[in-house]
């Protein structure tokens, strides 16, 4: 943390230099020894929001608070949701491809979200890359969500406080959970296995072989936000006892 | 982006009491003979708008009871660094106004309000201009145009404060000072204007999402009502609207004062002074409305369709 801390008031420069030296950024980072992150397959998620309901409960229901759900039964319901699930159509029809892209807090190897924070209520910890919020310290301000292009963060609306995806930090750590129980809960809930879930940084592990072996991308890569999380693209399937190819011209890049 | 009221009051007001308090300064270090009276009412003018300023501050956060631990974070965010240099612009500028009082002449005192005035414009606008995604922002223009529009307003303010207490001898000086200050900012914030007029942004849904196609739509949002992603970043105003604001800040915040002042140093006329101020006023409103409403978030394209 110290060190972390160090870097960052060594990038905070005085103004005047390069455009890059005055942008909001943190780091240019020390490689962390850990990185926890989410691996989505778009070849097997089905849209199912499973993992939005589950992510849900488990967040409502833990010792930060309930996550806010305002009008639940009325016309025009709100509430705080650390994970989305969103269905785009690529191609034009009859030759569509729909792609369900689930979409939380990517944990970004250099967050744009916490070097503007003017608390320091948003960190992004060195033992497992983890970007969270301290509940405690957050004034509001709602700077952050603006720091972030993928618009990861929601303002709780009964709490008034900053809110978003922890990778279930009180769950993964939680050693009086059985081992296989010490994931996140969208990846539990997940019924085809669309998520995996891992330390990017660690080579052999699952996360990463599926990134390296099955070409996992970032989401706006021009941003150089560097997310944790990536997503596998839709593979091109051969078809049985076929010669040709029956794969989708469209959904994700090749 | 949704404009915030709060920030929109916070920005034109502290701005405009920048402008004021440097006109001020200025004129002290000039030499110019300034008024007991006039100059009460200048710096009683100028520490009620950073004073309205800094309550408008507290209105845009959701736990103002913890708005002291916004100082913390000095070394990385331009927000914390707005948040220490405002208190101590206020307290220079009181600590100057007391001086004043108490017949204390120094040079010390307007030279370290003109260096924490210079430095609060520069960090308001970083909050903006250091957010490389919002492409409208990230420009040196936008440092240039608040510092410009916050000087511009400032003097305009000057003027008619001096034009009403029949401060003739600063009047001389820093009406022309006020014209020349708005047609500069007018005329860099056109530049602003055009250029982001010209903006290309570099996401795209195909970025967003990764999904090379070119032809891709968003079928759903994932819910079916609103969420903070879809109210804090869309204004909602049509784009009718949208371009007559746009238009009326032109017309109130720079064509209108010019033309008034030009008239009011030509006639010489309190009135024209006086009628400036009263049309700049809604037009810097509008000026900073604009400036957060044309910025367009790219969290946007992943909240296109509720379906």
């Amino acid at each position: 943390m110290i060190r972390w801390l160090k870097d960052l008031l060594g990038s905070a420069s005085p103004p005047g230099a390069g455009r890059g030296e005055r942008s909001a950024r943190a780091v240019p980072a020390e490689t962390l020894a850990k990185q926890l992150a989410l691996v989505i397959d778009l070849n097997v998620c089905v849209g199912c929001h499973a993992c939005v309901t589950s992510c849900k409960q488990w967040n409502t229901s833990g010792s930060a608070g309930p996550l806010a759900d305002e009008r639940p039964y009325g016309a025009d319901p709100t509430g705080t949701f650390f994970n989305r699930v969103q269905t785009y159509e690529a191609g034009t029809f009859p030759a569509t491809d729909t792609i369900h892209l689930p979409k939380s807090c990517l944990h970004c190897a250099d967050p744009p979200c916490v070097p503007v924070c003017p608390t320091g209520a948003s960190y992004k910890r060195k033992e497992d890359g983890i970007v969270l919020v301290d509940y405690d310290k957050c004034i509001g301000c709602k700077y952050c969500a603006w720091a972030c292009p993928y618009g990861a963060r929601e303002l709780d609306e009964e709490r008034q406080v900053m809110t978003k995806c922890t990778l279930c930090v009180d769950r993964i750590h939680d050693e009086r959970l059985p081992k296989a129980e010490r994931k996140p809960a969208c990846v539990s809930a997940c019924p085809t296995g669309a998520r995996l879930f891992g330390d990017v940084n660690d080579p052999d592990s699952e996360v990463s072989v599926a990134i390296r072996e099955r070409g996992g991308y970032s989401l706006m890569p021009e941003w150089d936000t560097r997310p944790a999380n990536q997503y596998l693209p839709r593979r091109v399937t051969a078809q049985a006892g076929g010669a040709c190819e029956a794969g989708p011209q469209a959904g994700g890049r090749p | 982006m949704n404009p915030a009221f709060s920030v929109i009051v916070l920005t034109t007001a502290s701005g405009a009491a920048q402008g004021l308090v440097v006109t001020l300064a200025l004129a002290a270090l000039a030499g110019l003979p300034l008024a007991r009276d006039f100059t009460n009412i200048a710096f009683g003018t100028a520490e009620a708008l950073l004073l309205l300023g800094l309550a408008a501050s507290f209105g845009h956060l959701g736990r103002p009871e913890r708005a002291w631990r916004a100082v913390l974070m000095w070394r990385t965010s331009w927000l914390s660094r707005e948040v220490i240099v405002l208190p101590a612009f206020i307290g220079v500028v009181a600590a100057w106004w007391l001086a004043r009082r108490h017949g204390i002449d120094t040079p010390l005192l307007p030279l370290a309000a003109i260096a924490l005035a210079a430095s609060l414009w520069y960090c308001t606008a970083m909050i903006y201009a250091c957010l490389r995604f919002i492409e409208e922002w990230a420009q040196p223009l936008t440092i240039v145009n608040f510092a410009l529009i916050g000087l511009s307003s400032g003097l305009v303010l000057a003027s008619a404060l001096a034009a009403s207490t029949g401060e003739q001898h600063l009047l001389r000086v820093i009406a022309p000072g006020a014209l020349a200050a708005t047609l500069a900012a007018w005329f860099t914030r056109t530049l602003a204007l055009r250029r982001n007029a010209a903006l290309k942004p570099r996401s795209t849904l195909q970025s967003a999402t990764g999904i090379a196609a070119s032809t891709l739509v968003q079928k759903s949002m994932g819910m079916s009502a609103g969420s903070f992603n879809t109210r804090e970043f869309f204004h909602r105003a049509s784009p009718a609207a949208f371009r007559q604001v746009k238009a009326a800040f032109i017309v109130l915040a720079f064509a209108l004062p010019s033309l008034l002042l030009a008239w009011a140093v030509a006639a010489p006329s309190t009135t024209g002074f006086v009628l400036a101020l009263a049309v700049q006023v809604p037009g810097l409103l509008a000026e900073r409305w604009f400036f957060f409403a044309q910025a367009r978030h790219p969290q946007n394209l992943y909240y296109q369709v509720v379906s």
